[in-house]
């Protein structure tokens, strides 16, 4: 655990790439071979599931730090992290240990097969033997939340770089259903199978958000244009007779939607699909929440089957006829992906993402002003002499979203944040006029500046009407800016109304509170979008 | 009795005619110590400690001031004052007021380690103990200064191997000096920013004992200072002022580096976690140590701070005040000199 707390160290303690893919490729060389693997798991999202129950994981660290529960919780919520908070408020360990990061997760693992009062002891006993951050690390690992700040490129980097392996190949090779328990370093990452794993999908090519003109982008007849759909991006995997469903979050997905199985009566062998997953109904898709319903589940319930039917928007080619074809380009592979959608039965759970056709740049602004109507959430733009690239790379991609929707909102409750804001005021509750009263409808935490909420933050402090606990209720006297992608019914708020994707765009210093919008102005915006 | 009031204008003795560190504009101020947020402008009358006196004489000009040693009393109406060291920075005081046979103290900001700079704090013997909990959650907890010392000695050296410059922000007045002792003068010399050197002039006109400084200026040549550390203020971390140095290490030296979630905002390569404010347990212990019944909490994690003294069989109440503990965004006036 020692090497593996000093490579989160050094990765903690810079904000440097090149700095974090040395640790990395250092760490590669030298630990042992489980410790690696596992460390590649970590950083891939294969996390050890939550063999603890985190309310009695806190009850045990507030008991052994000897203070309230009450205070413990109040040091989480401003610490923002579980993992660390029990790390910092627990006593000073008194005796080392020299175990692995693979013994440690064992004995985690180990947990669910121990009564109660081992699984404390357990616990404890760690606790006492390792130092202030293989604690934290521990604890991470206990309460199955990892996250270092580390993306999967850097870490393929350096595995690269430590190996003398090709990036790309060692993309790849990372992908699919493994898990330390199925696998082992070498045969993971030094001498693959590719037979091995039918089910592994490829490494999905990510778009940047396009900030500047699209006329920069060059000719328009040199881009593919499409909408951009408000679902789940996914890889239909159709090999050795049976078929598979990826997230974009490398998460299994082929049994939440079994409509996708009939794919299987129409598409060959050795195919991929990429696309987006969208519920649908009338050829129209259905808001984003309707699809929530079914992410949720494992198993779907036939009721909501009906409800909330999906499809799989096809947009992009990555295997045909059992081979890679992410190298042709875009044009090429569009071409047969058109050929392959429009040969499948009305019905089929695949239907294509239609291509925006366009003279100009011109005629594609207009489209993407009106993508709303449609349920879209703006353009993709794709080159179309590209191909088929991993993880997020400029330029070949670019997602050109729709302007968000905007309403001015007054300030009421503030609230401090935690973690990296843990001493600014930064959670705000805003509200609208209704008559002559402020409704709250939304909250917002992001958008200002450091400096903005340095300021907001001394302004709270000294126009504190009353305290509820952590929240403040304030003077309603500043305007701001909200910015958001949806508008949805509510039943859970007191506004009936739900925002998706809330923040602070500007703060209107220009604007008195009476200025600010009013429930109807939001209850207008529903009726269209909602 | 009521020895002190809260008012909008700040701590009142309305025995005495005085208040404490006062935010607004008053007749008569007892200050507790020159950071911006407890010295301001604007009062008649100024009273501190001797060695607090030049930096609050530096910082608001030609005030009407008067100074008093530690542990003197002196009458102020039907009060009774004085001051006692408080260990936050030098010369920083807690003020102990005394009416009829009723004691009050304000802490003002402090620290209960002693840090070889500032005058150790001394506990207090009261009946109402007026404190600020800054850190007042048991996630905050110190390391000795020894201990912190090792740590950013280590750092500069291998910031050094690594062909960087090594520069620590820390506020001008008061960390900047509590560094200066911690840093050893066998890796190299230490260059200072403006700020900083201008409060270093200070505190050594007045006796203070510093390590020898070379203040930056717009004609130093880093060339000329092989292995050098930069001590900058926090505002200066990140601007263009760093760029004369080629490739930087930055660090930053807080309280709030005890937090990772606070010392990946800063964005600064290392943080320490070093403050000028009492821990968790130096609050508790500082409180235990006066005797007091009752605790006015006034600025930190008050409302969490003043339940657990509830829970301990206090008689505690939050009072809000303008002051702002140990900030990391708002820097410190001084900063801008």
């Amino acid at each position: 655990m020692k090497r593996f707390a000093a490579l989160f160290t050094r990765l903690d303690q810079t904000t440097r790439t090149t700095a974090k893919v040395a640790a990395l490729a250092d760490y590669f060389s030298e630990a042992p071979e489980p410790d690696r693997l596992w460390t590649i798991a970590l950083l891939s999202g294969r996390r050890p599931k939550r063999t603890v129950n985190a309310t009695i994981l806190r009850e045990w660290a507030s008991d052994t730090a000897k203070i309230p529960l009450w205070l413990f919780e109040e040091s989480y919520a401003i610490v923002g992290d579980l993992a660390e908070t029990i790390a910092l408020v627990l006593p000073p360990n008194r005796t080392e240990s020299d175990h692995s990061l693979t013994h440690w997760i064992t004995e985690i693992r180990r947990l669910p097969t121990l009564e109660e009062p081992d699984r404390r002891a357990l616990i404890d006993a760690a606790w006492d033997r390792l130092d202030a951050s293989e604690r934290f690390l521990f604890n991470k690992l206990l309460t199955g939340g990892f996250r270092v700040g580390v993306s999967r490129t850097l870490m393929t980097r350096a595995l690269a770089r430590a190996t003398g392996i090709d990036e790309p190949d060692l993309a790849l090779r990372l992908m699919g259903d493994w898990s330390p328990d199925t696998t082992t370093y070498r045969r993971l990452v030094l001498e693959p199978d590719p037979e091995e794993d039918l089910s592994r999908p490829y490494p999905f090519f990510l778009a940047y958000q396009l900030e500047d003109d699209p006329e920069d982008l060059g000719p328009v007849t040199d881009w593919l244009a499409e909408h951009k759909w408000d679902g789940i991006r996914g890889q239909l995997i159709l090999r050795g007779g049976t078929h598979h469903v990826w997230s974009r979050g490398e998460e299994l997905m082929t049994d939440r939607f079994p409509e996708l199985a009939a794919a299987r009566d129409f598409v060959p062998d050795g195919t991929v699909i990429d696309g987006e997953i969208l519920a649908w109904t009338d050829d129209a898709p259905l808001p984003f929440a309707a699809l929530q319903k079914r992410i949720g589940r494992k198993t779907v319930p036939k009721k909501l089957l009906a409800e909330a039917p999906v499809i799989l928007k096809a947009y992009d080619l990555l295997e045909w006829q059992g081979g890679d074809i992410r190298a042709t380009p875009l044009k090429d592979r569009r071409a047969l992906l058109d050929t392959l959608v429009e040969s499948l039965p009305a019905d089929a759970p695949i239907r294509l993402s239609p291509r925006l056709a366009a003279d100009t740049w011109k005629i594609l602004a207009d489209t993407r002003a009106r993508a709303r109507d449609i349920g879209a959430e703006g353009l993709m733009l794709k080159r179309l002499d590209s191909p088929y690239r991993v993880g997020r790379t400029k330029g070949d991609w670019w997602k050109w979203k729709v302007d968000p929707l905007t309403v001015d909102a007054v300030m009421i409750y503030a609230q401090q944040g935690h973690g990296r804001r843990a001493n600014l005021f930064t959670d705000f509750t805003f509200a609208v006029w209704d008559g002559d009263t402020l409704v709250p409808f939304t909250k917002a935490y992001s958008g200002l500046t450091d400096a903005e909420f340095r300021q907001i933050t001394a302004w709270v402090r000294k126009n504190t009407l009353e305290r509820y606990g952590p929240v403040r209720a304030v003077t309603p006297e500043h305007v701001f800016e909200i910015h958001f992608e949806g508008i949805q019914a509510s039943t859970r708020h007191k506004s009936g109304l739900a925002l998706r994707f809330p923040r602070m765009a500007r703060w209107r210093h220009d604007k008195k509170a009476a200025e600010a919008n009013t429930l109807g102005d939001l209850k207008q915006m529903l009726a269209a979008y909602g | 009795m009521a020895v002190l009031t809260f008012t909008p204008e700040g701590i009142h003795c309305p025995a005495g005619g005085f208040h404490i560190d006062p935010w607004r504009p008053v007749d008569r101020a007892l200050i507790t110590h020159g950071h911006a947020d407890h010295a301001r402008p604007g009062h008649a009358h100024y009273l501190a400690t001797e060695t607090a006196a030049p930096v609050i004489r530096h910082r608001l000009g030609d005030i009407a001031l008067d100074t008093i040693p530690y542990g003197e009393t002196r009458r102020i109406g039907d009060a009774t004052v004085s001051f006692h060291p408080a260990g936050h920075v030098s010369g920083s005081a807690q003020i102990r007021v005394a009416v009829g046979g009723e004691v009050w103290v304000v802490s003002g900001d402090y620290k209960t380690e002693p840090d070889g700079l500032s005058e150790p704090f001394e506990p207090v013997k009261c009946h109402a103990f007026v404190t600020e909990c800054t850190f007042g959650l048991p996630v905050f907890k110190w390391a000795p200064q020894a201990e912190i010392a090792a740590e950013i000695n280590a750092w500069w050296a291998a910031t050094l191997a690594q062909g960087r410059t090594p520069v620590l922000g820390a506020y001008a007045l008061g960390k900047a000096q509590r560094l200066l002792a911690c840093l050893d003068p066998s890796i190299g010399p230490i260059l200072t920013h403006g700020a900083v050197e201008t409060v270093n002039e200070v505190l050594r006109a007045q006796g203070l004992a510093l390590p020898d400084t070379i203040r930056v200026t717009p004609e130093t040549d880093p060339k000329d200072h092989p292995n050098a550390l930069v001590l900058s203020t926090p505002s200066g971390l990140g601007t263009t002022w760093m760029r004369r140095f080629g490739q930087t290490s930055a660090a930053f030296a807080s309280g709030w580096m005890r937090l990772r979630g606070v010392r990946r905002r800063r964005a600064a390569d290392r943080g320490f976690v070093m403050s000028d404010h009492a821990d968790w347990d130096g609050l508790n212990a500082a409180i235990r140590d006066t005797g007091a019944e009752r605790v006015f909490v006034t600025h930190g994690y008050t409302a969490q701070f003043r339940r657990w003294l509830e829970d301990q069989g206090y008689d505690a109440q939050v009072v809000d005040t303008e002051f702002e503990g140990e900030s990391l965004d708002t820097p410190d006036a001084e900063d801008a000199a």
